[in-house]
């Protein structure tokens, strides 16, 4: 079962922290098709966070298809997150060009940045900034 | 059954020649966690005595689950921030007194939950109990009454940070649970951010904002610029400027032309741009206006 943790200064709305520790579980392997999530009421009496706040983490859950509410029973995992495991050939792509951008002279701030800026054209963000 | 928790219209009370709280009108949904915030002597307390029955208003109207305050005593559960408790009493004698006053409500898990979760011994009496567990077995007697609305002034002031943790979590997980409205005033915010989805800002005598917390969040922009810039068509709360620069919290009033940089404000920075403009209009969205019904 996952536990999470509520980060009060972190500036990212608490709902989204739920969201984002629950694809980070899925993504490690933490959480599998078939396991259940903490009730509200667990979750609500380990973090004193509003209730409301955590069946809005669900509800985006079950809408991203990750998750199902089963009457009575709880919330279960459906399906796990994984598209970028470590023998993608994706990753073999990534590490070429990564060594491509080391001999032509950008640190690793440099490659962050071009990263990062090549990430936000191609990905909206749909986290973070909805609130 | 009514949807509304709270609605207060015109209140004021005054004590001798003094308003302690004045013109206040708002209205607070059913179900919701509210915040009551606003500065020592803003008027809080009164406003909880008002609604809880303990005092007459002065001016204007207060009610309670669509009726006066003494009509809904029985569903209204009022912890004072003196936490008045009988302290020649047991715990255990506490919550059978609970349970006599209580009849056919009295939650005697709810109730015991509580004070078990602070390894208090139920032997033990009340006078023996240092503040913050009294205000756990005040509490564990709001909680078994299973009042439809708590009304609980500073509730968590004198606890530690582990069992504040802790009670505030029961307590929100049983709110929940029950669809109870919950009113707590109290100056600890980064914890009133998590644990409400409603506020109610009081500020000398008179409500400054009233409404969802989302919702009041939304209507608010914390924006940076050049001085010399025009805010002309925007409700301006605050508004400071240093050297070239100004920074400003608005209720937009259409679009933002300009180079602004525009971030929506922490509820941190909306009440203490409040508290420092008392000239600013007060706010109230729409589920807190007041409604005809």
């Amino acid at each position: 079962m996952i536990e999470y943790r509520i980060d009060r200064r972190s500036g990212i709305a608490t709902y989204v922290q739920i969201v984002q520790q629950t694809k980070q579980a899925l993504r490690l392997g933490l959480l599998r098709p078939g396991d259940r999530l903490p009730t509200a009421r667990e979750v609500v009496e380990a973090t004193a966070i509003n209730p409301n706040t955590v069946l809005k983490a669900y509800r985006e859950l079950e809408r991203e298809g990750l998750v199902e509410a089963r009457r009575g029973l709880g919330t279960f995992v459906r399906r796990t997150l994984g598209a970028a495991g470590a023998d993608t050939p994706l990753r073999g792509e990534l590490a070429d060009w990564a060594a491509r951008a080391r001999a032509a002279g950008l640190d690793r701030d440099d490659v962050a940045a071009l990263f990062t800026a090549v990430l936000d054209e191609h990905f909206t963000q749909t986290q973070g900034d909805d609130t | 059954m009514t949807d509304t928790a709270i609605e207060a219209a015109g209140l004021g009370r005054s004590f001798g020649g003094r308003r302690a709280l004045r013109d206040c009108t708002f209205r607070l949904p059913t179900g919701r966690v509210c915040a009551l915030v606003g500065p020592n002597g803003a008027g809080k307390s009164t406003l909880l005595t008002l609604a809880a029955g303990l005092l007459r208003p002065t001016e204007g109207t207060i009610r309670i689950l669509g009726t006066g305050p003494a009509d809904a005593r029985e569903r209204i559960a009022y912890v004072g921030q003196d936490k008045p408790l009988f302290p020649q009493l047991t715990i255990a004698e506490t919550l059978w007194l609970g349970r006599e006053l209580n009849p056919g409500r009295w939650d005697d898990t709810a109730a015991r939950r509580v004070v078990d979760a602070g390894g208090l011994d139920p032997a033990a009496r009340v006078r023996a109990l240092s503040g913050g567990q009294r205000t756990r077995v005040a509490l564990a007697l709001a909680l078994g009454k299973r009042a439809e609305v708590l009304l609980l002034d500073e509730p968590t002031a004198d606890l530690d940070p582990l069992a504040r943790r802790q009670l505030t979590g029961l307590l929100l997980a049983d709110a929940g649970e029950n669809g109870t409205t919950v009113v707590m005033s109290s100056h600890i915010l980064p914890e009133l951010e998590n644990a409400c989805d409603h506020l109610v800002l009081v500020d000398r005598g008179s409500v400054r904002l009233a409404g969802g917390i989302d919702e009041l969040l939304a209507a608010h922009r914390l924006v940076t610029g050049p001085a010399s810039a025009d805010l002309a068509p925007h409700t301006v709360v605050e508004s400071r400027t240093t050297g070239r620069g100004l920074t400003a919290l608005i209720r937009p009033g259409g679009t933002l032309s300009g180079d602004w940089q525009t971030v929506e404000p922490s509820l941190e920075d909306l009440l203490l741009a409040h508290l420092r403009s008392p000239a600013a209009p007060a706010l109230l969205t729409p589920p807190a206006e007041a409604t005809a019904r």
